[in-house]
């Protein structure tokens, strides 16, 4: 049968929603690791009842989680993160130099061929690689020691490493995202890297055109298309044609070009969404009105949508991971809240309706589709 | 045996009910004890202290006979009482938030 199953990661727990390819009605399943906070939660495209989820607390550390059966149990794997070598520093919000130091795992990245393999975002900054479903992990560490990396600092929520983008043409192709440092390519299966930040621009850093330093927020990417990329920077939504070579800016009419979550429409890669932030001193919708945007031409033209969401009174965030889409013939989108709630639509966007209204702060969504 | 008890949260990731019973041939000091814990629980390896350092994590604490011993020496033994098994050794999360 048909259908889509959401995982949710949440300020205290994880949830997995559930239904059917019309998705009308929904089941919701957890919390599962109840009262830990779930950054992120995977499922494995080669293998979809394989998921991994990332478990932490301020007080424990770091908990990896595994199930083999589409979340109705899970198993603690390694969640040893030891960099490789000597770490060296990084600098700090003031500018001096901080030891790197493991502190969480922000997003899970599967790879689509095999169920074992698993990449790590984490923070502080590092790209973490398993392939053997958890069990050990080793950093790609050409990543930290790149010779930026030492210059490397913190944005407002710490210095995550939170995008992993897997080429699924280009197995030796990987794109990260690190937050304020920017984006990277390897083409190397993860052992070089390249900053890859031409035509950002960032007036609330020292040098604006910069080489490392910018506060990516996410990066997109339609997987028939994986020279296309499309980024929510700390302000500005950008486009590269080139595989990340050189940036543009297609905020176009935009009401404001600040937010976090991006995402592109499983059937057409020049369909793009975005959920406008008022600022970053605000980090809730303009006006009280939650409104996602939708670009049909690839960005810099953009609609509102509105219907189904709420349009007054409404200051919630929607996080980096918090978006996600469907693969089904009527591409489904779905975005998670700090308020509790999940919104999906069946309809492209068209019209939205909440699956879920009052779960704990809402930290990640992904989804799985069953044709 | 040496009693230990878990924080809550922990009790849940190892899947232990009450207390964990560690044998002194084992070890008798705090070290010892959480290492011990971890063979067997190997779900808490981390969580308790850091890997690498072994540093007991900021946020957990340590308690036998109404007495701090967070901050003692981890490789010193406990108390005779904790080894005896007539008081636990209470592994506590620090009390954070509202």
């Amino acid at each position: 049968m048909s259908g889509v199953r959401v995982l949710a990661g949440t300020r205290k727990g994880a949830f997995i929603l559930e239904a059917d390819e019309a998705r009308k009605r929904w089941s919701i399943d957890g919390p599962f690791f109840a009262g830990w906070e779930i950054y992120h939660i995977a499922g494995s495209p080669a293998d979809p009842q394989r998921l991994y989820a990332s478990q932490s607390s301020g007080w424990f550390g770091q908990v990896l989680q595994r199930s083999n059966d589409g979340g109705k149990t899970w198993q603690p794997v390694n969640n040893e993160f030891t960099y490789d070598g000597i770490p060296g520093t990084h600098q700090w919000y003031d500018g001096s130099s901080r030891p790197w130091e493991f502190k969480r795992v922000w997003h899970l990245e599967a790879s689509p061929l095999d169920p074992d393999v698993v990449y790590a975002g984490v923070e502080d900054a590092a790209l973490f690689r398993s392939d053997d479903g958890g069990e050990h992990w080793h950093e790609l560490s050409g990543l930290r020691n790149h010779s930026t990396g030492s210059s490397w600092h913190p944005g407002a929520g710490g210095m995550c490493l939170h995008t992993i983008l897997l080429d699924r043409s280009n197995a030796r192709r990987i794109f990260v995202a690190i937050s304020a440092a920017g984006a990277f390519r390897s083409d190397d299966g993860g052992d070089t890297w390249l900053p890859i930040n031409r035509g950002l621009r960032s007036e609330y850093i020292p040098d604006p055109n910069a080489e490392v330093g910018h506060c990516v927020h996410r990066l997109a990417m339609h997987p028939a298309r994986p020279n296309v990329l499309f980024m929510q920077k700390h302000w500005d939504v950008m486009r590269s044609d080139d595989g990340g070579d050189v940036w543009h800016e297609i905020s176009g009419n935009l009401p404001t070009d600040f937010g976090f979550a991006i995402d592109v429409h499983a059937h057409d890669p020049e369909t793009v969404y975005v959920v406008p932030i008022k600022s970053d001193r605000e980090h809730f919708p303009l006006d009280g009105a939650l409104r996602v945007y939708r670009s049909r031409t690839g960005g810099d033209e953009w609609e509102a949508l509105t219907s189904g969401l709420p349009q007054e009174h409404c200051y919630v965030n929607v996080l980096r991971d918090a978006m996600a889409v469907d693969r089904l013939g009527s591409c489904g989108i779905y975005f998670g809240t700090t308020g509790g709630q999940i919104y999906a639509s069946a309809d492209d966007g068209d019209s939205w309706s909440a699956i879920a209204r009052d779960l704990p702060p809402v930290l990640s969504v992904e989804v799985q589709t069953f044709a | 045996m040496i009693r230990v008890l878990l924080p809550a949260h922990l009790k849940v990731l190892a899947n232990v009910v009450g207390e964990v019973e560690i044998d002194p041939s084992e070890g008798s000091s705090i070290s010892a004890v959480i290492e011990a814990v971890e063979r067997r629980f190997p779900a808490l390896r981390g969580t308790i202290l850091r890997y690498g350092s072994r540093d007991r994590r900021p946020m957990v604490r340590f308690f036998a006979c109404n007495t701090d011993l967070s901050h003692e020496d981890p490789q010193s033994p406990l108390p005779t009482a904790v080894i005896d098994g007539e008081e636990p050794l209470l592994i506590v999360g620090a009390i954070a938030g509202g």
